[in-house]
């Protein structure tokens, strides 16, 4: 566990490694009610005739809900909102690329809302397009505070490899409160689904 | 913390990594130019658009978006650069979104650190006919960046702006901004609006009725339905405005007009198609949802507050203004900084009309849609929690059975106790959190209840004792009430859009209807009918003098008592239709009717239209089908489900399937086409977003009650009145 106020992220908050968790305290002891998961990326330059040829690469967010390791609902680009509505995906983006910064993919979590048996979510990342994460750069997942913007956490997809999803960070209630991990692992699928099998060792 | 520029407004700036945020209520494009120390932009290479997002220290998006996000370092631009001009422009593509700033919400601005942290804000109002404008400039003053709110805005667009820049090939690079985006539209979804403000403004069109949802979760797929055909990335695109098109007109012809195909194979169910109305198209609804994360769970005890001044707007800046009109769209609930938690034990009393509209009528039927979903999500929330808790007790129970030891002492039944009390805890939570939103909705329910207009109230609601013929078409109609189970006092009015785009069923059958006590078919069939002239009755009520007209075909003229109130006053276009020749002539006439308006709008000439055409929406009340019906009236029956609703000619079926099953699946997609509604409460109807089903209960006037009377006289007096 890590104190909130260390770290050198850019944007004051936490860089985190993989395996490294935090809590989702507010400095001032409160907790926090609503949290963003945002995803940015680019494609990575590629060397084709005219230089600047770079093929577009569609990532997804998705975020699953368990209850006790038992998969209860999904948010994603083709079910935007949890029946319950406590988890919301802003919308897909197909393309990546506004980089430096900028989501191009969010998820939205009311924590407050979340119903009372949902105990982790967990989100994860798959290149819909097939390409690896090797063409893809300044990909990144941070956690943000909806009620004032502030950067929570950020991790870096360091280093792509060559596989098409990762299982980014999960957030699980401890005590009255909550927790985000990192998680960091590679994995191969198109959507969530195929991820089901990589997502369980993490529960 | 934050300044609040206006106009020309400068503010000193300590850093050189910004964030620039940008909102609009539309899709807008976002470029940036470089000038020099003459405020000239030398050439096309100084400019940052779609086409070209990146320069040193500054870069774009690729797309048009209601919101963007741009990362500025104007430390790491050029030192020949003395100035950076945020410039937005309205996509000329298509024609098909806004042509002016002047049509949409004021875009804003916003400056702010890498935390987050606004440091200067900038609302672009009192823009008209500009489709480009300058909205903000970082300029180099004694070493040293400062921001300064422009707000200049071009009639001439993006061509317009560079030109005035300085820059030689302003209309080449404009065409070719024009361009990129263009494509990048055609693609992608525009990016969801607004990401600050936690409304349903974001959320796309919901899915398909009742459809599968994708997720492991979802409920009710019946055996061997296939999934409704999800379309690519599901859902209409957030943030872009609704538009409410008429079906008539703009649709093709000869396609069916509803949205959700008469032959959705989720109809198949038995128990009649889990099909509704169209949903409303993201409804934007502001706070005051229990989805607000400004209610926090220690703040949600309700006020229920003004039961009688109800249908004051939220604010007057959001008060109902003609539409049309020059308006100024300051963000009426634009907050410049992060919301404030709301101080504790206070929670904002609900008020009516508390919802994202142009007129009340749309913020109430929002604001009604909103409820809607909100108690459906919370119910979702609550089920879900008590299945869960259902299932691990079970488990558990299971292997405090399958375990030896159990049976030694009373180890088992600590182990079946303590088993009993983790279920009981988590229900009791799933409870408490379903009883706080159930407070909060039905605080809400009973402010807005009594505000709705005619349209939206119960019979028994005093606004239609001030009733009025209006002038125009409200946007829907109450065909009756909802509620869940769990919940059966909050009643959520089931608002269906006009011009209706389905027809109706009234289904006098006895399978399915919870009401023990209307076994009696005769009675279910005289209830039936009643229910259909209160339907009818609200129709005619609702649309303006002459615009909307009713046949009657009751072959057998058994519902002569049921349809006196129509046939009293007067409003029926002419007597109910009897016996096989009149079934012929009525369905003869209408379906002439859907051909020559078919024809007209086929050729492109509406106004070619016979002139004695009564160019009314119509309506055509079918009693006791299929009596009279031979197989020619049958075909034209469905022939008017099915091209009807687009050119204004509708059914209402009052009907028992039963009666009708000697025609064998032939009739299927005719019921399947219907929205079907029942006199007696039933639990039939699924809500678009989890698929709850929900218990439906009819508007009925109360027994004993003239107010139905009374609006029909008005009615139709106000038929006979030359205009």
């Amino acid at each position: 566990m890590v104190d909130v106020s260390k770290g050198g992220a850019p944007g004051g908050g936490v860089n985190l490694t993989k395996g490294q968790a935090i809590s989702l305290q507010k400095r001032d002891g409160g907790t926090l009610t609503a949290v963003r998961m945002g995803l940015g990326w680019q494609a990575a330059p590629r060397r084709g005739l005219f230089g600047s040829r770079t093929r577009e690469v569609d990532l997804d967010a998705s975020a699953v809900l368990f209850a006790d390791k038992q998969p209860v609902d999904v948010v994603f680009f083709r079910h935007l909102v949890s029946d319950d509505g406590s988890v919301r995906h802003t919308g897909d983006n197909l393309v990546g690329g506004v980089g430096q910064g900028g989501d191009d993919e969010s998820i939205l979590v009311d924590l407050a809302r979340v119903p009372v048996h949902i105990d982790q979510i967990v989100f994860t990342v798959n290149s819909f397009t097939g390409q690896t994460f090797q063409e893809v750069q300044n990909a990144f997942c941070r956690l943000v505070d909806e009620t004032n913007g502030q950067e929570l956490a950020r991790y870096t997809l360091a280093g792509g490899g060559a596989y098409t999803a990762q299982i980014m960070a999960k957030v699980h209630r401890t005590g009255p409160g909550w927790t985000m991990t990192a998680l960091g692992t590679p994995a191969n699928g198109r959507t969530f689904q195929d991820l089901m099998p990589a997502i369980l060792p993490h529960l | 913390m934050t300044a609040e520029l206006v106009r020309g407004q400068n503010h000193p700036l300590s850093q050189a990594r910004l964030e620039v945020r940008i909102a609009a209520g539309t899709p807008i494009v976002v470029g940036a130019t470089l000038g020099d120390e003459h405020g000239r932009v030398p050439g096309v290479e100084w400019v940052a658009h779609p086409g070209a997002p990146t320069l040193p220290g500054l870069e774009v998006s690729r797309q048009a978006a209601a919101d963007h996000r741009l990362a500025v370092d104007l430390g790491a631009v050029p030192e020949a650069v003395h100035r950076v001009d945020v410039l937005l422009a309205l996509p000329a593509a298509g024609g098909a979104g806004p042509a002016s700033f002047g049509v949409v919400a004021a875009p804003f601005v916003a400056v702010t650190d890498l935390d987050g942290t606004e440091l200067a804000s900038y609302t672009i109002t009192g823009l008209d006919a500009e489709s480009a404008v300058v909205a903000l400039e970082f300029y180099r003053r004694q070493g040293a960046w400062k921001v300064r709110a422009v707000g200049q805005g071009y009639g001439g667009g993006l061509a317009e702006l560079l030109t005035d820049q300085g820059l030689a090939e302003a209309h080449h690079l404009a065409t070719g901004i024009n361009e990129a985006v263009a494509q990048g539209l055609a693609r992608s979804l525009p990016a969801p609006s607004r990401p600050t403000d936690p409304d349903r403004s974001r959320r796309p069109a919901a899915p398909a009725l009742g459809g599968d949802q994708g997720g492991p979760a979802t409920q009710g797929a019946s055996g061997g339905v296939p999934p409704q055909p999800v379309p690519p990335y599901g859902a209409q695109a957030p943030g872009v405005p609704p538009q409410p098109t008429s079906p008539y007109g703009a649709q093709a012809p000869g396609v069916p007009s509803q949205p959700a195909s008469p032959y959705d194979p989720q109809g198949t169910s038995a128990a009649g198609a889990p099909q509704q109305p169209t949903p409303p198209y993201g409804t934007p609804r502001q706070p005051a949802s229990p989805y607000d994360p400004q209610s926090t769970p220690a703040a949600a005890a309700p006020q229920p507050g003004q039961p009688q001044g109800a249908a004051v707007p939220a604010d007057s800046s959001s008060a109902a203004q003609p539409s049309g009109a020059p308006i100024d769209y300051a963000h009426p609930r634009r907050q410049s900084a992060a919301p404030q938690p709301p101080p504790p034990g206070q929670a904002k009393p609900p008020v009516a009309g508390d919802a994202a509209g142009w007129s009340m009528d749309e913020r109430l039927y929002n604001q009604v849609w909103g409820m809607f979903e909100d108690l459906a999500r919370t119910m979702a929330a609550y089920r879900s929690a008590v299945d869960f808790a259902d299932s691990r007790m079970e488990k558990e129970l299971d292997q405090i059975l399958s375990d030896p030891r159990s049976r030694l002492g009373g180890q088992g039944d600590a182990a079946r106790e303590a088993a009993r009390a983790k279920y009981a805890q988590l229900v009791d939570q799933a409870r408490a959190v379903l009883d706080r939103d159930l407070a909060q909705l039905t605080a809400e329910a009973e402010v807005v209840e009594p505000a709705l207009p005619p349209a939206y109230a119960r019979w028994d609601n005093p606004v239609w004792h001030g009733y009025r013929v209006p002038m125009e078409v409200p946007m829907a109609l109450r065909m009756g009430d909802l509620h869940l189970a769990e919940a059966p006092e909050l009643r959520i009015p089931l608002l269906v859009r006009l011009p209706l785009e389905r027809g109706l069923w009234i289904d006098s059958g006895r399978a399915g209807s919870l009401g023990g006590s209307f076994t009696d078919s005769h009675d279910l069939g005289r209830l039936a009918m009643e229910t259909a002239v209160a339907h009818a009755a609200r129709l005619l009520a609702v649309h303006p003098a002459g615009e909307f007209t009713v046949h009657v075909i009751d072959p057998a003229g058994s519902a002569a008592q049921a349809l006196a109130p129509l046939v009293r006053t007067g409003v029926l276009a002419a007597p109910p239709a009897m016996g096989a020749a009149g079934v012929a002539d009525v369905l003869t006439r209408l379906t002439e009717r859907v051909d020559l308006v078919q024809m007209a709008v086929r050729a492109g000439a509406a106004d070619s239209l016979p002139p004695g055409l009564d160019t009314a929406e119509q309506l055509l009340i079918v009693n006791d089908f299929p009596h009279g019906f031979d197989d020619r009236a049958v075909t034209q029956l469905r022939y008017l489900a099915d091209e009807g609703p687009a050119v204004g000619v509708h059914l209402m079926m009052v009907a028992d399937r039963e009666e009708a099953a000697g025609y064998g699946p032939l009739l299927d997609p005719l019921w399947r086409s219907l929205l079907r509604l029942t006199p007696v409460p039933d639990d039939h109807l699924a809500d678009p977003w989890v698929g709850h089903a929900w218990t439906y209960e009819p508007s009925l006037v109360p027994p004993g009650s003239e107010v139905l009377q009374q609006v029909l006289s008005q009615v139709a007096r106000a038929r006979t009145k030359p205009t």
